[in-house]
C-alpha cells in the first residue's frame, strides 16, 4: 500500500520512510504517514535550516519570548510588549495570488493573537517579475488585493513594507507577511497542552478539503507546470471569521480557564495539536468524528491534513468548557471538544472507537536534519568579478534619474499603499510613504515603536553573505532614520531548492551575513520562517532573506520623516560618499545584468552612522533623514524633495566615476537636512562617533540639482515617479 | 451626557470612536452590541466604520437586520443624534434612515487616503462647530463609497439642505480629481429631513488628534457636543417653565 509515489506525494524520502518504521517499530498508518509528510516537511520541519538557524543570536535582557512559540515577544517597558512575526506565503500566492496573499496576512495574525496580544500593524515584503509581463501585473494585482481585502477587513492597518522587481521572481514571487501586535507583558498566553484531563477545543470555521498538502505538496516543493493545478489546494480566507476570532480570544486571555492556544496553520489539526503537546511535555488524544466538517465522506487522514484556515486550538481546563463556550458564542462562533491532554506523550487519533494514528509526540517533532555541502555557483563568481570599470559613462544623468525613478522598485507605491487601510487604530503617526519605517505611538504611553522590513536580493544573488548583512543593517539603518532604536528582528529566509549545494551555499553564507550583524549591534533574532523550495522549472528566485525589524522610540514626538521640511535647510550626508556599481538597480536597469561586487559593509562605521542620525533625530536637529539605497544619492536626494514637495540644490565632488557617485549603493550614507545654526551641533556628534559628514547643499527652490551632472524641475521628477507603477498597470507594453 | 458606539461583528473602528470620544473629548462612551435593544442611557450614538457581518451581501446590508437597528430607528424617530461613519453609514442607508445608496468606487479598488470635503450645511447638529463653506482634511477608507440616489431624490435632498458634506479640492472647489470614488453631486456626506440622523463616508475619528496631521475631524465631534450640550440646556429650561 505504501509505495514511492505515495511518499513522493507526501514528499518523504525512502530513508526518511525506513526511519519512521524504525521509530514505530512497525509499519505506519495512511493517517500516521500523513503526520509524518506533513510535520517532517521543510516547512513545518526545517529539516535543512534547522541547524543553520541555531547561529542566530536569540537572547537579549529585553526577549521575553524567543524563536520557538507562535512570535516572538519583546519588552518595549512600561508593562507593554511588543509580539512580531514574519512568515512567507510565496508557493500559494504563485497560484492563486488573491487567497494566497490574503490567507498569508491571516495565518501571521493568528500566530500574534493566539499568544493574547492585540494585533496593532501589518507589513509586507513583496517580489514580482517585471511589469511588462501580464502574469506578473496579474500577481501584483491579486496580491496586493487580497492583502487589502484581508488586513482592512480585520481592522489591523497595513502600515509598511517593500515592493520590488526582478526578472528572478517571475513566476514565483515573494509574498512576505509580518504582523504585530501589542500585550501587557504578563498576558502573555503560550501555545502550550498542559494538565492531562483538560480539553481540546477547536474553534472557529468548518474542516474542509482545502489547503491539504499545503506544507509538503505545495510550500516544501519546487513550482512547476503542474503547479496551477494545486489551485484547489489553496485554502480560501473568510477575514470576517478571523476578525470575531481576534475579539473572542483576547476576551478569553483574561480568563482563568485557559491553560494555552494555538491556531492552525500549515498542515491544520497535526501541526497544531501536536506542536502544543510538544511545548508542553504532554500528548493528546482527538477524535476526528468530532471535528465539525463543511464536506462530506472526509477520511481521517483529509480531517488532519486540511489547512482550511479561521480555525483554533484552545486548551481548556476541564470543567469550564461552557464558560469558553460562551464566549465564543457571543461571537457567533462555533466550538467543539474534539480531545483531551493526555500524560503518556502520544498523539493518538481516533475515528470514533477506532485507532488511526498512535505516535510519540517526539518522534513527529524531531525530523532528520541534513547538513549539507555548499558550493559557490561558478557562474555568481564569474558575474561578481565582472570589471566594472570599464563600462562606458552615461550621457546623461538626468535621463539616468528619470529612468530610475520609473523603475518599479524604486517608484512610489502610491498605487499598493492606498489599497491598504494604513490608519485604523489611529497610531500611525509615519504612514507608507512619508518615511523610512512606520512609526506607531503607543497609546497611554510618550513612546512609540518604528518598523520596516528590508531585504535586497541582488546583493543576496552576488554574495549571499554579505547580502544578508546588508539586510539586518539597511533594516537597522531604516529605523535609526525615524529615530528608533533597534531592538528585535524577525525574518523570513527566501531561496531555491536546499538540496542543491549551490543554493544551501546562499542560505548558510546569508545567515552567516545576518546573524554576524545581528550580533555587532546586539540585537536578536525572535521570530522567523524559512521559505525554501522557491524554484520555478529549475530556476531560483535570488537568494532573498526578508528582515522584519522593531524598533523603539523613547519619546514619539521626536521622530522624523524622508521629506524636507523647509526652505534653507542645510542638507549633508552621514557616511562616505561612495560610489560603488556592483548589483546597483542603475547597473540593472542600464546593463540589464546583476554583476559586479555588492558595496561593503563596514559594521562599525554602519553603527556610528545610525547612532549620529539617532541622536540628531532625538535632540531635534534632523528635520529629515532618508537612507541612500536603492538608486543611490541622487535617488534618495530626489525622493527627500518629492516627500517633502520641496527642490534642493547640491553638489558632488569630482571624483572617480559620477555615475558611481549618483548612483552607486554604498552602504552606511544617511541624509540628512537641518536648519544651518545647527550644523556645528551635529559635527560634534558625528566627530565624537567618528563618522564622516559632507555638505552637500540647500533645500529649496522647486528643482533637483546636482551640480554638475543633474538639473530637473520636481514636476518632472514627479510625473515619473509617482506614475510608473499605474502606467506599468496600464499595460501599454509587452505581453 | 453619554456617547454609544454602536458594535456588530466585523465593526473595527469602535476603538477609535470610543478613544476620541472618551479620551480625546473626555465624554462617557459605551460601546453598544448590537444584540442590545436598550438605549435610553444615551443621548447620542455613533454607529462606527468597519465591515459588518464581513460585509457579505453588500456592505452594510446584513447589519440592518440586528436587534440593535430596531431601538436605532426608535431613537432617531424621538428625535437622538445618530451618526454612522464609513460602514455606519452604509448601514443608515440600507436602513432606510438615510437617502441613497453607496456603491462600489469607481476605480473599482479599495481607497485610504486624505480627502478634502466641504461643509455645504453647517447648521446640523453634527457640523454646527464648523463655517459654511469650510473645508475639512480627513481620511477616507472604503470601496463601497460612491454615493449614489436618483434624480428625483437628489433634488429632493439638496433642497431640503441634506447634502452636508462634498468632496472638494483644497480651495473648496468641486474639481474631476477631488471625487475619490464617483459619488454623484461628490457627495460625501448627507443627514435626513430632520437633520438629527447623520452619515458621512470620512473617518472623523482618524483626523481629531494633531499628532495625527489633522484635528479637522474633532469639528465635527465638537459640534455634536456643542449640540448635545445645546440640547441639554434647553430641556432643563423647559422643566424650569
Amino acid at each position: 500500500m505504501i509505495d514511492q509515489s505515495l511518499l513522493d506525494e507526501m514528499a518523504l524520502t525512502t530513508q526518511e520512510y525506513l526511519l519512521i518504521v524504525r521509530l514505530l517499530g512497525r509499519t505506519p498508518t495512511l493517517v500516521e504517514l500523513g503526520l509524518f509528510g506533513a510535520l517532517w516537511s521543510e516547512h513545518c520541519g526545517y529539516k535543512n535550516s534547522k541547524p543553520l538557524l541555531k547561529r542566530f543570536p536569540t537572547s537579549a535582557p529585553w526577549v521575553l519570548q524567543g524563536p520557538g512559540e507562535n512570535a516572538g515577544v519583546v519588552d518595549i517597558g512600561d508593562g507593554l510588549a511588543i509580539v512580531f512575526k514574519i512568515e512567507s506565503h510565496n508557493h500559494p500566492s504563485a497560484v492563486e495570488p488573491y487567497q494566497g496573499a490574503a490567507t498569508g496576512v491571516g495565518g501571521i495574525v493568528r500566530d500574534i493573537f493566539t499568544m493574547g496580544a492585540r494585533p496593532i500593524a501589518s507589513l509586507n515584503s513583496l517580489r514580482f517579475g517585471p511589469l511588462t509581463q501580464a502574469r506578473n501585473r496579474y500577481l501584483l494585482g491579486g496580491v496586493v488585493g487580497g492583502i487589502a481585502g484581508y488586513g482592512n477587513c480585520i481592522g489591523v492597518p497595513t502600515v509598511g513594507g517593500e515592493v520590488c522587481f526582478d526578472e528572478a521572481y517571475t513566476n514565483n514571487p515573494l509574498v512576505n507577511a509580518m504582523s504585530v501586535g501589542l500585550i501587557r507583558a504578563e498576558d502573555v498566553i503560550t501555545a502550550r497542552a498542559s494538565g492531562p484531563g483538560n480539553l481540546l477545543l477547536l474553534v472557529g470555521a468548518d474542516t474542509g478539503r482545502d489547503g491539504i498538502h499545503g506544507c509538503s505538496g505545495l510550500a516544501s516543493r519546487e513550482l512547476s507546470d503542474e503547479t496551477a493545478e494545486q489551485r484547489p489546494t489553496v485554502q480560501v480566507g473568510n477575514p470576517f471569521l478571523e476578525k470575531c476570532l481576534i475579539e473572542a480570544c483576547l476576551e478569553l486571555r483574561q480568563s482563568e480557564y485557559v491553560v494555552g492556544m494555538q491556531d492552525l496553520g500549515a498542515a491544520g489539526i497535526t501541526s497544531s495539536f501536536v506542536e502544543a503537546a510538544s511545548r508542553g511535555g504532554v500528548g493528546v488524544e482527538l477524535d476526528i468524528r468530532r471535528v465539525p466538517r463543511r464536506e462530506e465522506n472526509m477520511t481521517p487522514y483529509e480531517v488532519m491534513l486540511s489547512e482550511s484556515q479561521e480555525r483554533m486550538l484552545v486548551v481548556v481546563k476541564k470543567g469550564f468548557e461552557d464558560k469558553v463556550k460562551a464566549v465564543f458564542e457571543r461571537w457567533d462562533l462555533h466550538s467543539d471538544v474534539v480531545g483531551f491532554v493526555t500524560d503518556d506523550a502520544r498523539v493518538r487519533v481516533r475515528d470514533g472507537q477506532e485507532v488511526v494514528a498512535d505516535v510519540p509526540v517526539e518522534a513527529l517533532m524531531e525530523p532528520p536534519t541534513y547538513v549539507r555541502e555548499g558550493v559557490e555557483s561558478a557562474v555568481v563568481r564569474e558575474r561578481r568579478e565582472r570589471d566594472l570599470s570599464q563600462l562606458p559613462l552615461p550621457k546623461d544623468g538626468n535621463a539616468v534619474l528619470l529612468r530610475l525613478l520609473a523603475s518599479p522598485t524604486i517608484a512610489s507605491k502610491e498605487w499598493v499603499y492606498r489599497q491598504y487601510d494604513h490608519m485604523n487604530m489611529t497610531n500611525t503617526l509615519l504612514a507608507p510613504g512619508a518615511a523610512d519605517a512606520a512609526v506607531l505611538r503607543i497609546k497611554g504611553t510618550e513612546k512609540a515603536i518604528a518598523l520596516c522590513t528590508d531585504g535586497n536580493g541582488r546583493y543576496g544573488y552576488l554574495d549571499p553573505h554579505r547580502g544578508g548583512a546588508i539586510a539586518v543593517a539597511e533594516a537597522f539603518r531604516n529605523l535609526a532614520c525615524v529615530g528608533a532604536r533597534p531592538l528585535a528582528i524577525t525574518n523570513c529566509l527566501n531561496f531555491g531548492n536546499p538540496e542543491k549545494a549551490e543554493i544551501y551555499f546562499q542560505l548558510s553564507e546569508a545567515i552567516d551575513g545576518m546573524a554576524e550583524t545581528c550580533r555587532h549591534f546586539g540585537v536578536p533574532v525572535v521570530s522567523g520562517n524559512v521559505s525554501l523550495y522557491n524554484e520555478t522549472r529549475g530556476e531560483a528566485v535570488l537568494p532573498t532573506p526578508v528582515v522584519g525589524a522593531l524598533g523603539l522610540l523613547e519619546q514619539a514626538e521626536r521622530r522624523t520623516g524622508q521629506g524636507f521640511r523647509r526652505e534653507g535647510d542645510l542638507i549633508v550626508i552621514l557616511g562616505p560618499l561612495g560610489q560603488e556599481l556592483g548589483g546597483s538597480e542603475y547597473l540593472c536597469l542600464e546593463q540589464g545584468e546583476i554583476v559586479g561586487q555588492p558595496p561593503l559593509l563596514d559594521l562599525r562605521l554602519e553603527a556610528g552612522v545610525q547612532e549620529c542620525c539617532r541622536q540628531a533625530v532625538v535632540e531635534g536637529l534632523a528635520h529629515s533623514a532618508h537612507d541612500c539605497s536603492e538608486g543611490g544619492l541622487a535617488v534618495a536626494l530626489a525622493e527627500s524633495c518629492l516627500a517633502g514637495g520641496l527642490g534642493a540644490r547640491c553638489e558632488v565632488p569630482a571624483e572617480g566615476r559620477w555615475d558611481g557617485q549618483l548612483f552607486g549603493e554604498s552602504q552606511s550614507r544617511i541624509l540628512l537636512s537641518l536648519a544651518a545654526a545647527d550644523l556645528p551641533r551635529l559635527t560634534e556628534i558625528a566627530e565624537r562617533l567618528d563618522v564622516p559628514l559632507r555638505l552637500l547643499g540647500q533645500v529649496g527652490g522647486g528643482r533637483l540639482v546636482i551640480d554638475p551632472w543633474i538639473d530637473l524641475p520636481l514636476s518632472e521628477l514627479d510625473d515619473a515617479w509617482r506614475h510608473a507603477i499605474p502606467r506599468l498597470l496600464a499595460g501599454s507594453q509587452g505581453s | 451626557m453619554k456617547f454609544g458606539v454602536v458594535v456588530f461583528p466585523g465593526t473595527n473602528c469602535d476603538l477609535d470612536c470610543h478613544h476620541v470620544l472618551g479620551t480625546v473629548f473626555g465624554q462617557a462612551v459605551d460601546y453598544v452590541w448590537h444584540r442590545q435593544t436598550d438605549l435610553s442611557a444615551y443621548d447620542c450614538l455613533v454607529i462606527a466604520g468597519g465591515f459588518s457581518y464581513g460585509d457579505f451581501l453588500r456592505a452594510g446590508a446584513i447589519a440592518r437586520f440586528s436587534p440593535v437597528m430596531r431601538s436605532v430607528e426608535r431613537f432617531a424617530a424621538d428625535g437622538g443624534l445618530v451618526m454612522g461613519i464609513c460602514n455606519g453609514f452604509q448601514v443608515l442607508t440600507e436602513a432606510g434612515l438615510l437617502p441613497g445608496a453607496l456603491m462600489p468606487n469607481d476605480c473599482l479598488q479599495f481607497r485610504c487616503q486624505w480627502v478634502n470635503v466641504r461643509v455645504d450645511n453647517a447648521r446640523t447638529p453634527f457640523t454646527s462647530a464648523c463655517q459654511q463653506g469650510e473645508v475639512l482634511r480627513i481620511p477616507i477608507n472604503h470601496y463601497e463609497g460612491r454615493y449614489f440616489a436618483d434624480e428625483e431624490q437628489l433634488a429632493d435632498m439638496e433642497a431640503n439642505d441634506q447634502v452636508v458634506l462634498r468632496y472638494c479640492a483644497a480651495d473648496g472647489s468641486l474639481t474631476a480629481d477631488s471625487n475619490p470614488n464617483g459619488s454623484l453631486r461628490h457627495i460625501a456626506g448627507v443627514c435626513n429631513r430632520e437633520g438629527n440622523v447623520f452619515g458621512l463616508m470620512p473617518h472623523p475619528e482618524r483626523a481629531s488628534e494633531e499628532v495625527l496631521g489633522s484635528t479637522d475631524g474633532a469639528r465635527i465631534f465638537a459640534s455634536l457636543l456643542h449640540s448635545l450640550e445645546r440640547r441639554g440646556r434647553a430641556a432643563l429650561a423647559g422643566g424650569e417653565r
